[in-house]
This record gives structure tokens, sequence and C-alpha cells, in this order.
């Protein structure tokens, strides 16, 4: 029989019992639903435990040090390759040839130092860093109170949410709920305090004698100011420094083109004096961003033959990655125990059929239909079932999904919680919970069809 | 129609022809022998009835030319070919494109419309959309039916339906007309109506007939050859003198 005439005849005896074929279809897609429910709710945890960490640029970020920093990063295989004596300064020139490397979105330093801020007359000392503008449109700033950085330039900071409770004297006692970061960033924000930095000043004696002196003795000297700037408070982010990488791994932050006019001295400043080629100061640390995550191996390996040391979180997160895997696939499980049983149904359903059509299908035998037609009838009965099955499925897994967001994002919300997309449905989810029903259908409809191909038409046709 | 005539139907143009054929079924400890060695001949374009009470074989002996069921020894060869050598597949395409049946209770899919019952078998012969449903009207027209096409067969009376049944057999042009029992269920006015058409058939396409029936006069009135069973015996193969004797209707050749 021609697929267009297996169809057509599917359909109008599905037709003919309705109501049993319908309750057979709504089984195979309450079993769809409960499959799409669970996958999608394990792709939604999946995506709400990474998101953060992917946006914030961990996943698409290369740490880079100098092989000369002899504590960072020191793998005994990359050592073994330059001598550590021999290999390139991480400063200026070194970071603009990596931002022009193939696939580099940018490269900036890590600029971060211990100080001292002053809040209504009282100094607080702590960690601050200097955070690229480009952060602006990054996800780690999602649970921030108040905004980021007006400009590249602006004598703004961001606090984090444990120092701006030290700030306030409201420091929670373990064991106790955290403070809303709303709750802190209230009285915080347009707030004025002051920063003390040390400024980095060449000394007068090199800067007269020229440019070139400075390599002909290997000679740095400089001089350290202290100074005070007045900060704007502007915002108050969520984040927890001690989980974070990069540039937000502080916990004051400030625009870091900022604190690179001011020549803040680092700590690795010391080393300037005894390590460096030139008087170009160098850079402990240089985060490079990759544009797409997966080149991520392609850019360490280009900044690693430039005679640096590099790192990435790519290692660290495959751990991460395989448990979410293992997740999904119990959760896949137990949501095609409900196909299961309903393969079970489907199978109930053509058996009955057979009994009900035997005369049908003995008709049909006496006047032509080969046992592969009767066959292929079935199988296409079970098809059509899967196909309408999977369709109503995924509609229906995809409605309590949104449901279930819904409930919980109520939940959250009634909880000073940030709603939160725990639900996500892709698109090769769709497709492939309905294939699968398919595929579930038609091997659920192998044991009738052989069945109903077998009838001996004498026997379906001698009982009225 | 004389016995004389029979020689050279077999050596020339024979339709059917079983040899020896027999068909048992188990029941239990027991051996039920529905056909028990039968052989008969029949030349192409012959009217045959097969007489007999019930359980005589007679029926049992038509699913075996109809290729429904499978000797259990003996040869059935219809149109040259042995079924009882056949593959399953080419016993369908035989039920297909050989022979055409009719039953005494119709048989019709009670889901489907008059016309969809006619051009079922079209679809398993693969035909297309177009060309069935002009076949289909053909020969529910010359079976006098071609204005009720979308009745299902439960709005039908019994002569219409048996008539819808008919058009069906006819569909694929079968060189065989097999009939159980074709008016078993009908009056006697549509009954003859039936009749009539199958001795058209038989007449006018050439087809060779073989009807199963229990009514010695029905078979006396239409067939050429009357052939009897009891028991799953041939006990009598005759040439029916009633009809040779009135040629008027019978005369076929």
């Amino acid at each position: 029989m021609k697929a267009y005439d297996l169809a057509e005849l599917a359909v109008r005896n599905l037709r003919e019992s309705v109501l049993r074929n319908s309750l057979t279809t709504v089984g195979i897609s309450v079993g769809v639903a409960s499959l799409v429910a669970m996958l999608s709710l394990g792709i939604g945890l999946q995506q709400l435990a990474t998101r953060r960490l992917v946006r914030s640029g961990l996943f698409d970020t290369v740490v880079v040090t100098s092989r000369r920093d002899l504590r960072n990063f020191n793998r005994s295989d990359d050592s073994a390759t330059i001598d550590p004596a021999q290999s390139p300064v991480l400063d200026e020139p070194s970071r603009q040839k990596i931002e022009q490397l193939p696939n580099v979105l940018e490269a900036f330093p890590d600029l971060r130092f211990i100080t001292s801020f002053t809040y209504e007359d009282k100094p607080h000392l702590t960690m601050a860093a200097g955070v690229p503008f480009s952060y602006k449109s990054n996800d780690a700033f999602e649970g921030m109170q108040g905004s980021f950085f007006s400009s590249e330039m602006a004598p703004e900071i961001i606090l984090q949410k444990t120092f701006a409770a030290e700030l306030l004297g409201r420091t929670a006692k373990p064991g106790s709920d955290e403070v809303p970061v709303a709750e802190l960033a209230k009285p915080l924000v347009g707030k004025e305090m002051t920063m003390r930095y040390a400024e980095r000043m060449d000394s007068p004696a090199d800067a007269a004698s020229g440019p070139d002196t400075g390599t002909e003795s290997g000679r740095t000297s400089y001089s350290i100011q202290s100074h005070e700037l007045k900060l704007r408070i502007v915002g108050v982010t969520d984040l927890d420094p001690d989980s974070m990488r990069g540039p937000v791994r502080a916990r004051v932050l400030l625009p870091l083109k900022l604190l690179q006019s001011l020549h803040v001295m680092q700590p690795t400043g010391m080393r300037d004096t005894t390590q460096a080629t030139s008087k170009i100061p160098t850079y402990s640390t240089v985060s490079v961003r990759v544009k797409d995550p997966g080149k991520i191996q392609l850019v360490e390996d280009a900044v690693k033959k430039m005679g640096f040391n590099t790192f990435s979180i790519l290692d660290a997160t495959r751990s991460v990655r395989r448990f979410f895997t293992v997740l999904d696939l119990f959760l896949g499980i137990f949501g095609s125990l409900a196909l299961a049983v309903a393969s079970i149904g489907i199978v109930n359903t053509l058996v009955m059929a057979i009994l009900e059509r035997r005369r049908e299908i003995g008709i049909m035998k006496a006047i032509g239909a080969g046992d592969a037609d009767i066959k292929k009838l079935f199988f296409t009965e079970a098809g059509v079932m899967g196909l309408l099955g999977g369709a109503l499925g995924v509609t229906l897994g995809w409605i309590i999904g949104r449901v279930i967001n819904l409930g919980t994002n109520v939940y959250l919300r009634s909880q000073d919680l940030a709603p939160e997309q725990i639900w996500f449905v892709p698109w090769w989810l769709v497709g492939s919970a309905i294939a699968f029903a398919i595929v579930v259908s038609l091997l659920s409809g192998l044991y009738p069809a052989a069945r109903a191909a077998r009838l001996d038409p004498v026997q379906a046709l001698r009982y009225e | 129609m004389s016995a004389g005539l029979h020689p050279n139907f077999i050596s020339s143009n024979t339709a059917i022809r079983t040899e020896d054929v027999c068909r048992h079924y188990s029941m239990g400890e027991s051996v039920i022998r529905a056909v028990d060695g039968v052989s008969i001949q029949v030349p192409a374009g012959e009217f045959v009835a097969l007489l007999g009470t019930s359980g005589s074989g007679k029926s049992s002996l038509l699913n075996l030319i109809a290729g429904l069921d499978r000797p259990t020894s003996g040869a059935v060869v219809v149109e040259g070919r042995n079924l009882a050598t056949l593959s399953r597949e080419d016993l369908a395409r035989h039920r297909l494109h050989t022979v055409g049946m009719v039953f005494q209770s119709f048989n019709l899919i009670p889901s489907m419309t008059v016309i969809e019952n006619v051009e079922l078998p079209l679809r398993f012969a693969e035909v297309d959309r177009g060309q069935r449903d002009s076949l289909a009207r053909e020969a529910l027209d010359r079976v006098g039916l071609g204005q009720r096409l979308e009745h299902r067969p439960s709005e039908l009376s019994g002569g219409e339906q048996q008539r819808t049944a008919l058009a069906r057999a006819l569909i694929n042009r079968p060189k065989l007309l097999l009939a159980d029992e074709p008016t078993g269920n009908l009056d006697s006015r549509t009954g003859t109506e039936i009749m009539n058409m199958i001795r058209e058939f038989n007449e006018t396409l050439g087809m060779t007939v073989v009807m199963v029936t229990h009514e010695r006069a029905l078979a006396e009135q239409y067939a050429q050859r009357l052939i009897f069973l009891a028991d799953g015996k041939l006990i009598d193969d005759q040439v029916n003198s009633s009809l040779a004797a009135t040629p008027a209707q019978g005369g076929h050749a």
C-alpha cells in the first residue's frame, strides 16, 4: 500500500474507536509530558547553576601570568620548555599583543590592591580591584542594586554586599539570615567614601635621560606617593567574592580605566625593581576574554606560544558538567517510566483492535491484502498515536513547566529573592521528545502488528 | 454444453485444477477431514456450482481455490500456478489479482462508504487515487449502484450490499469469481437479481465462476456444471442437464 493510503486508513481506523484511541494517546502524551518536564527541569537547573558563571566571564576567560612569576600556575610541563629568566615580561605591550590574537575579545590587566576606605570618618581595610567597563553587560551584576559605573573614568565604586554590611555595622551573625542586598544598598548608594592609594611615579632622573636609558642597565626606579580620592557609591552587588574569579573577586570594585590612570602601585611593583627589563610597569595577571568558549583552547595555546602561563576554568567545570549530564540522565529515566507505562497502553489498545477488527482484517486479506499491508497498517496506527501523543505531550509538558516556573517565582518573590528561570524547553528537546514518542509507539506496535498480519483469514471470516 | 467438450478444456484452457487435494484440521485428538482427496477441473469461462450439505467441505474447497487457505496435501492449480507452493505474499497477490470473492454475509467494511469499499482492493494494488475513483465508479455503475457511492453498508439493503461486494470483486478484473452462498442472506427476488448479475459477468466478461450453495434448485438454474461434495469427498461431477436443455438461459459459448 502507498504511504498516503496507509496514513489515511490508519487515521480512519483510529477515529472509528475514538474514545479508546484518544485515551491511549493521552497516555502517551502524559508520558511525554513527564519526560519533557523532567528534562527541562534538569536543563533549567543546569542553566541556573552555570548561567552566571558562564556570563560572568569564567568560561570564556583565560588568565595569563608571566613565567617569571614563579609562584603562579607553574606547571612542570610548561616550565620545562622555557627558562623563566628568558621568558617575556607581562606588561602593556604584551597585553596589546595578546589582544591582537585571533578569537580574543579583550585583554585587560588585573589591578588589585589592599587599601583603606574611609566611610563616615571610619577607615576600613579591604581588597579593591578594577573592573573593565565591558562588564556593564555582564550577568555577574544581575543581582546588583543600584547601577553600574556611569563611564569608564567615573570616580565611582561598587561595593560587595559583605563590605556594605561591614560599613553599616550590620555583619550577619553565623546562622542568621543574610541581610537582603536591597536593604544594604538603600542607605549607601549615592554616598561618598574616600580611598587612600599609593601612586607609582617614575623617578625624575630616569625620565630625564630619555626612553633608551631604561634598557641600558635594566635599572628601574620609581617613587611612591600617597593620595586620597573621593568616590561615590553607585551599587551594591550580591556576588560572593570567594566563589568568583577574575576582576570581580574583590570587595570594592572601581572602573579599570580610572585605576590605570591613577597609576596605583601594585604589590607586584616591588618585583619590577629587580626583574624588569624596562621601566614599563608589569602586570601580575592579564585576563583574556575569548569570543566563543569553544575557542578557549586555541587562545590558550596561542598565548602559551608567546611564552606565558595560562589558566582557564574549563578544566575545573568539567566535573560540574558531568554531574548535570548524570542528573539529566536520571531525570530522563524517571520521565521515561511514564512513557513505558503508556507504551503498554498502546500494546493493549492495538491488541484490542485486532480482536475487534478481526473480521475486517479477514476481509482485507480475502480481497488481496498481504501480511505486509496489514502489518504496516497497524504500525502506522501506532506511529500516528505516537506522533499525536508526542505533540500533545510536549505542549502539556511545556504548560506544566510554565505553571511550576510561575509557582516557584511567586514563592521566590515572597522570600524577597529574585525570580529565576528554573525551566527551559529547548527546541532539540521538543523534536527529540516527539521522535522518542513515535519510536516507543512503533516498538509497542511491533507485536500487535505481527499478530494482526498472521491472522488466518478463514478463521477471521468464519464467525459473525 | 456437453460432456464431450471437457477434454479440450483440460489440455488447453483449464482455469482450476485440483489434484487429490486434502485439507485436514486437528481438533484436539481428532482430525477433521474438511476436504479429503478431491480432484476437479474447471475450464476457463465455466460456471460451476459446488453443492453439498453444511460441513460437506464445499466452502473449504472454495477457500483453497481462493488462496485463503493452504491444502494439507495435494495440489490446487489456478491459472497455471500451484497455490500449495506459493509464498504468503504470492497468495495475497493471487487473491488480489486472480480472484474476486463474494460471501453470504457480504463482508463489507462497515466504517467505509460504498465507493471506499469497492476501491479498497485497488489500494492494495497501489493504483493511483484518481484512477481508483473512476474504476470504482465504473464497477458500481455496472452493478447499478452509481447513485449510492457515499452511503455506508449499514444504510443499504441486503441486495445493495451484495451488489457492492460484486463491484468490489470485479474491480481488479479477475479471471475467477468465487461466490460463497451469495444469495444466502437475500430474499428470492434480490437473490435472483444477484444471480443474474453473476451470470452476466460469466457470459460477458468471460469470468470463470465457482459458486458454493446448498440450494440445488439455484445451482441448476445457473450453473453449467454441478459438483457434489459430502464429508469432504467428491461424490458426483455432472453437467447440468436442465440448463443444457434450456440454452436460451445458459448459452455462453
